[in-house]
């Protein structure tokens, strides 16, 4: 195992991550940022980079970011693992989780 | 790299604030009509505003082209009576809407006459209202002609409820069953609102976003009197608004989250955004003006973050017309609340309480589902792509859903009732209830001052926060045509700049969220199920502590975060007005969820009545007005609507 450097850290904010971002497909036009209506995000320091979750826990889960995003997969929707919802197929009774 | 963890461990600090900030610094902005809120009521009192040629300001706390309540989309365009496919007389049936106590009957008037206006303008301004791409050909409700999807809401009773409210029109739409009303009309809702911030561009409304308003200024300063402006923050600067106006309207909402802050538990999985915090409320109040039904609050029923998330969509799968079935498949006897019954979207008590003994007793197998695939297939793309679909924040879930491999064409959607639970008594909400009182005009008490949407008292849905904004623009644009340039009291100017920046002058102390959920307890103790004169008589006096005591200790780091912590204060303050409103009714109501165990008896003949309630000189005064004051709602809307040129066809 590498030593790596462990710094002194306040415990993460949950839920810490409301969406993915896809770096590959994400260009860092920053439209997410700005249709959230609560500003969770910043915009990267890096021009072109996905923006920064800055306030996760203050997310509505309003969903605007990721249906008016310009580019399809840039970032896609992490719901909170307690907040997952279930369906079950009918014909075979398997039950499924987002 | 996406999270604040991931940058810090990358880049071994925290990002640079990504915007310049500009605290204390001022920018001075004139408006013939300001318009306070830029959620469905605010870009629609803009824009009719505008269309009068007039010099219109919009000021919006996040960004207009998806802010509010409403800003991710809408499914249904409530009570459009004068739509061309509905079977009820205009007038009557905002008579019947209005015939629920201690609603608001000026605004549901001004929704029944005017909101089928607004929807034929959203059109035109390219919103999507008709089934243009016949999607969804043969589904029951859809109009061949108009290619209008009639929705299965309200299809005899304006009620979410089984029981009509009164008996005269349980007795009434009785008699008609036979008939349809048709008078909710299923819309593609996700298209609204950034069709509505290009209107307002092409209008030339000038659209302040990212800027919170603080509080409102009047003539000299004085508590009461005409209200000539606002001051705002800037969210992402700190800079300063100073906004002066011949009139204003006051299109915020009230508090989304004063019993009840989670957001370490899905975020703010409520009805309402966070931006919803009263702030429209607390300023109104702090400048004179009458509030009613103030004590007034529901219960959280969904989705808070301790219950699944779904928001109103399908929190159970039953809310929209899917049959319910058990885990055996076995139906239950829940309403659909489509065309075969009266149109509620709940059980009758005592159908609920049968099914839960039916639960014990091992009859009905936990968890129940919506069995989407029982339904045709029409019904069901209606349903799961449109209900579903344009409702608000539920579009992103059915998309999260179909990614996840849900199919609603082979799969139970999972319902959450009974196994999450009931909501406790003490989870309530401050954003529907009460609000600012107004007359025939939608002015508030306050000279210079109107009101519309959620910040009325007891506001109704969407389109109702459509015709009442733009009812609104139209009346502040006259009285704004016929009043002196405004002037503001530098003094008034100074005291609030020293209240908005005090949090940033501390850099340790209490932050926004502990004040948040400090005044959610106090709440919760001592204004919920248990109310008693000494109760709240200590809530008073736990948020008297906390404005002594921790109020000068609120710190924050940011421009955002002042931002939360000057919504709190408004919390604050919003929450002293309603503990206030519950001392001042001394009898228990029904309607207005309000439960007194001190006055313990229902709804007693001299206490159905509207209490107002206002600050006078800095004192609490208490007012009263009889229930229906409004008059006879078509008279009086006639009266004052001789001029009303129908739908706009201007440029």
């Amino acid at each position: 195992m590498t030593q790596e450097k462990v710094s002194a850290m306040p415990n993460v904010v949950t839920p810490s991550a409301p969406v993915i971002f896809n770096p590959d497909i994400c260009d860092g036009c920053n439209t997410c940022v700005e249709v959230c209506q609560i500003d969770v995000f910043m915009p990267n320091p890096v021009k072109g980079k996905p923006p920064i979750i800055l306030h996760p826990d203050e997310c509505w889960y309003g969903g605007c970011c990721v249906i008016d995003c310009p580019r399809p997969g840039a970032i896609t929707f992490n719901w909170p693992l307690q907040q997952r919802g279930y369906w079950k197929n009918k014909a075979t009774g398997e039950v499924h989780q987002i | 790299m996406s999270t604040w963890h991931d940058y810090f461990k990358e880049q071994g600090h925290a990002p640079d604030w990504p915007y310049p900030i500009r605290y204390d610094q001022e920018q001075e902005i004139d408006a013939d009509v300001l318009v306070l809120g830029g959620g469905i009521a605010g870009c629609w009192a803009a824009i009719s505003a505008a269309r009068q040629g007039l010099n219109v300001v919009l000021v919006e706390k996040g960004d207009t082209v998806r802010s509010g309540a409403g800003g991710p989309g809408c499914d249904h365009w409530c009570n459009v009576p004068a739509n061309p496919v509905s079977n009820v007389d205009t007038d009557e049936w905002a008579e019947h809407m209005a015939d629920r106590p201690y609603c608001n009957g000026i605004g549901i008037q001004i929704q029944c006459r005017e909101d089928y206006d607004c929807l034929l303008e959203l059109e035109q301004m390219g919103g999507k209202i008709r089934d243009t791409g016949d999607e969804y050909v043969g589904a029951q409700g859809r109009d061949e002609k108009t290619k209008f999807m009639i929705s299965p809401r309200y299809t005899r009773i304006h009620s979410y409820f089984p029981v009509p409210e009164t008996e005269a029109e349980k007795e009434k739409f009785r008699k008609s069953e036979h008939k349809l009303s048709n008078v909710v009309i299923r819309v593609w809702g996700s298209t609204f609102k950034p069709a509505l911030k290009k209107e307002c561009k092409r209008l030339g409304v000038r659209i302040f976003d990212r800027v919170v308003v603080t509080s409102l200024l009047t003539e000299n300063g004085v508590q009461g009197a005409r209200v000539v402006g606002a001051t705002g923050l800037n969210s992402r600067t700190g800079e300063f608004m100073i906004f002066k106006s011949k009139a204003a309207i006051l299109a915020t909402a009230g508090s989304g989250s004063m019993w009840l802050i989670s957001t370490e538990l899905g975020g703010y999985c409520n009805m309402m955004p966070r931006t919803v915090s009263g702030d429209g409320t607390a300023m109104a109040w702090r400048a004179g003006a009458e509030l009613t039904t103030m004590e007034n609050n529901g219960i959280l029923r969904i989705a808070t973050g301790y219950k699944h998330k779904w928001y109103t969509g399908a929190g159970d799968a039953s809310y929209e017309n899917v049959p319910i079935v058990d885990a055996n498949g076995k139906v239950l006897p829940y309403p659909i609340q489509g065309w075969v019954d009266w149109g509620a979207m709940v059980p009758f008590p005592e159908v609920e309480e049968a099914v839960r003994e039916k639960i014990l007793k091992g009859e009905y197998a936990l968890p129940f589902y919506g069995d989407f695939p029982a339904m045709p297939e029409v019904e069901r793309n209606a349903t799961w792509n449109l209900m579903l679909g344009e409702e608000s924040t539920t579009k992103v879930i059915i998309k999260t859903f179909s990614n996840a491999g849900y199919d609603p064409s082979r799969d139970l959607l999972q319902s959450y009732r009974f196994i999450e639970g009931n909501s406790l008594p003490q989870w309530r909400e401050a954003s529907h209830s009460g609000g600012l009182l107004v007359d025939w005009d939608l002015k508030t008490t306050l000279d210079g001052l109107y009101a519309a949407g959620m910040q009325m008292f007891a506001p109704e849905d969407h389109s109702y926060a459509a015709a009442t904004g733009r009812y609104a623009g139209r009346k502040a644009a006259a009285y704004a045509r016929q009043v002196g340039e405004p002037k503001i009291s530098g003094e008034q100017v100074a005291l609030e700049k020293a209240r908005v920046y005090a949090p940033v002058k501390r850099s340790s102390g209490m932050e926004w969220k502990e004040l948040h959920a400090g005044i959610a307890r106090a709440m919760q103790y001592y204004c919920s199920e248990f109310k008693t004169e000494s109760l709240l008589k200590m809530g008073l006096g736990t948020l008297r502590r906390i404005e002594e005591e921790s109020v000068p200790l609120l710190f924050a780091l940011d421009p955002h975060k002042l931002m939360r912590s000057l919504e709190d204060l408004s919390l604050l303050t919003h929450a002293q007005i309603i503990i206030h409103a519950s001392l001042a009714r001394k009898a228990s109501s029904t309607p207005l969820n309000f439960h007194r165990i001190d006055y313990p008896a229902l709804d007693p003949p001299e206490w159905r009545k509207y209490l107002t309630i206002k600050l006078e000189n800095g004192k609490v005064k208490i007012g009263e007005l009889p229930l229906a004051f409004w008059g006879n709602m078509k008279k009086q809307y006639e009266a004052r609507n001789k001029d009303y040129t129908g739908v706009y066809k201007g440029k």
